[in-house]
């Protein structure tokens, strides 16, 4: 489903990736793990078509398509979908308004005819329902005023309604207390399919207990520089990213 | 010696016409008051970028035309229909270049509720009522276009509403440039007062017909008394060739509450002075604005909460989205007077600049001369917020909607503070249409 080959990207005059290396198939879960600024972010960031980054070399091949040939409205409408580390307060849109915008313009991206307001609202209550999302909430502008737990549970609950082929959480765990991120793992296992895949961009383990991966990759420097099976994230977890920078600086 | 300006030379021989016309006739009272202000005009003459008040909007090539002033045209209904507010009922008052049209208008609050007079009717049949609201706010020896005004009122409207009164339907006011015969000029002058506990909500309308070039010098005295709530809406959709002066002046006393926004649309040169005076205690006002100049358009927006008695509270929302090469100001200056103590006063500007040849000029102004109060200002001039693009995008809504999308939302913000419903509705769509059209 995803190829990423010897992908480089940059901020500025700031090299960030520096020749990722990824394969993901469909069903599958893969972990990014890795320390502060090790590039986590800016992955998940380039793969939902964020402007700031320029990718430098490299390629990323995604159902057989040049995926850093499409806009981000165009990834979204093939499937990707990024659940931010911060989601963005909108003031002035509501949530339900703001996400059938999203639903009917993917709709029409595929050819297929919008949702009339009805079989929206049942779409979203079934959703809200998957993932505990408060109806108040979505009546309110998007993510204003809303708590970290809150705007965590929203990005999942968009990514319930939006059904993406391939899902990309971000730090989704940051912030979030045990209930939360417990309810934000459920939502996010129910959403888990044969012909879906994810991965979770993640700094501790602790994420790791609710939503299994098939793979963790380790990543330092902006480089893969470990990957393996889900054990791998305990044996992160017991020997810290310590034991991670001096495998890799004795590689060097 | 100032320099005299096209319009200055016209305005002249105009007034002495008046003078001609009225000689000696009843409503003396009112004439005199004109003849000293005409006075005014004349020494104050029309003010230039050196006044600080005028310093980023210059009239120099307003005041260098000319217009014919408060004459009347024929106006078919087809016209009318296409500048009506769609499912709006209520008090319709058509101004043609500053001159009441009472075959186009309809008044349907019954008589008790409230007084809806032409000026020039009220000066004779209600002079006493009228005298007492009329020139008691308004800056005449300081103010060139309001001098002008009150020279030349003998057209607009008196509206007046008895204690404990509620004026159920709203009272719009429509004014019409229409300069198909050329370039028109109108004056209309607005008294309104509202008595103790009584409670009106009424509007401006401000529009053009033709392109020839318009100027409307306007200005409003709305007296609040004791404990009236007062609602107070302006709308400007003019064309490009018009140039537009308004004042309001408002005087709140206590217990009254003022609820004031305004929405500058499109108009080639415009400039609002809205200006309250909170004289009472434990009032509430609140002054909500909007401009969206596109092309050359200027949009100039001065505001004064000037708090002259303790424990009152005043709140300011101004927002701006500025395109083309296009300009704006926001002025806000709030007074706290030395008894206003415990004064509640809040004011904030935003603004968006989409084009590098557009132009924002803000510039709070806050005296304060009391100790135990809160104010607060915050200006703010950007581009669009990126990360919500990006977050928009993300989620599937291509770039174009998703901007859209986001700065209906900003304007959203002011608009759904438009208590009139089918006011409010027609605006949201006209705001999203034009939104929409900038950015194609």
């Amino acid at each position: 489903m995803l190829k990423i080959k010897g992908l480089q990207a940059s901020i500025g005059d700031k090299q960030i990736l520096n020749g990722i290396d990824l394969e993901v198939k469909p069903g599958e879960v893969h972990a990014i793990m890795g320390p502060n600024g090790s590039g986590k972010s800016t992955l998940a960031s380039v793969l939902a078509g964020r402007e700031e980054f320029e990718v430098t070399g490299g390629t990323i091949e995604y159902k057989g398509m040049d995926l850093l040939e499409k806009s981000p409205e165009e990834r979204a409408a093939e499937g990707v979908f990024l659940a931010f580390q911060y989601p963005v307060e909108i003031p002035g849109v509501t949530t339900i308004n703001f996400l059938k915008t999203a639903v009917n313009e993917i709709r029409k991206y595929r050819g297929e005819n919008p949702l009339d307001a009805a079989q929206f609202l049942r779409l979203v209550k079934e959703k809200a329902k998957l993932v505990n999302m408060n109806d108040a909430l979505l009546k309110r502008a998007l993510n204003e005023g809303f708590s970290g737990g809150e705007k965590k549970r929203n990005e999942i609950f968009q990514m319930a309604v939006l059904e993406p082929t391939l899902a990309i959480l971000d730090e989704t765990d940051s912030g979030l207390d045990i209930d939360a991120l417990r309810i934000v793992s459920d939502g996010v296992n129910k959403l888990r399919a044969p012909d879906k895949a994810t991965i979770v961009v993640t700094h501790y383990q602790r994420l790791l207990e609710y939503i299994v991966p098939d793979y963790v990759h380790v990543l330092y420097k902006g480089r893969i520089v470990k990957s393996g099976p889900k054990e791998l994230a305990l044996e992160l977890e017991e020997k810290g990213y310590e034991w991670i920078k001096n495998e890799a600086a004795d590689i060097a | 010696m100032r320099e005299n300006t096209v319009l200055k030379d016209l305005l002249i021989d105009d007034f002495e016409q008046l003078v001609a016309s009225v000689n000696g006739q009843a409503d003396g009272l009112f004439f005199q008051q004109q003849k000293e202000a005409f006075n005014n005009f004349a020494a104050l003459g029309f003010p230039t970028p050196k006044i600080e008040e005028w310093k980023y909007s210059n009239v120099k090539n307003i005041v260098n035309e000319r217009y014919t002033f408060n004459q009347a045209t024929s106006v078919s209904d087809e016209d009318i229909l296409s500048l009506e507010t769609p499912n709006l009922e209520g008090n319709i008052l058509y101004f043609i270049n500053g001159v009441y049209q009472p075959q186009l208008s309809r008044i349907v609050s019954p008589a008790e509720q409230v007084l809806i007079l032409p000026l020039a009717e009220a000066r004779h049949s209600h002079a006493d009522l009228l005298a007492t609201y009329f020139n008691k706010l308004v800056k005449n020896e300081s103010e060139a276009f309001t001098a002008l005004n009150t020279a030349f009122a003998t057209e607009g409207l008196f509206i007046h509403v008895e204690r404990n009164k509620v004026v159920e339907s709203p009272i719009v006011l429509r004014f019409i440039s229409d300069t198909r015969q050329g370039n028109a000029g109108a004056i209309p002058r607005i008294v309104v007062g509202v008595e103790e506990n009584a409670q009106v909500k009424f509007a401006e309308s401000f529009r053009t017909l033709g392109d020839q070039k318009s100027f409307t010098n306007i200005v409003t005295e709305i007296h609040v008394a004791e404990s009236a709530n007062v609602e107070y809406y302006k709308v400007q959709m003019e064309s490009d060739e018009a140039s537009h002066i308004g004042t309001t002046q408002v005087k709140m006393l206590d217990n009254s509450h003022f609820y004031a926004a305004t929405v500058c649309l499109d108009g080639g040169f415009i400039r609002n002075n809205l200006n309250i005076l909170i004289d009472g205690q434990n009032c509430d006002a609140y002054m909500y604005g909007l401009y969206l100049p596109d092309g050359k358009q200027h949009m100039d927006n001065h505001t004064l909460a000037d708090h002259n008695k303790p424990n009152s509270h005043s709140n300011e929302l101004y927002k701006g989205i500025l395109v083309d090469q296009s300009s704006a100001v926001f002025n806000g200056k709030i007074f706290v007077r030395p008894d206003a103590q415990k004064t509640n006063a809040y004011q904030s500007c935003k603004n968006i600049v989409l084009s590098p040849s557009a132009k924002m000029n803000t510039k709070p102004q806050l005296e304060i001369f009391a100790d135990d109060v809160k104010c607060s200002h915050g200006t703010t001039t950007g581009q669009l917020d990126e990360e919500a693009l990006f977050y928009l995008r993300s989620r599937g809504i291509p770039k174009h909607e998703a901007l859209a999308l986001l700065m209906f939302a900003f304007c959203e913000d002011v608009l759904a503070n438009i208590r009139i419903d089918a006011i409010r509705e027609n605006l949201e769509q006209i705001v999203a249409k034009k939104l929409n059209a900038e950015e194609k």
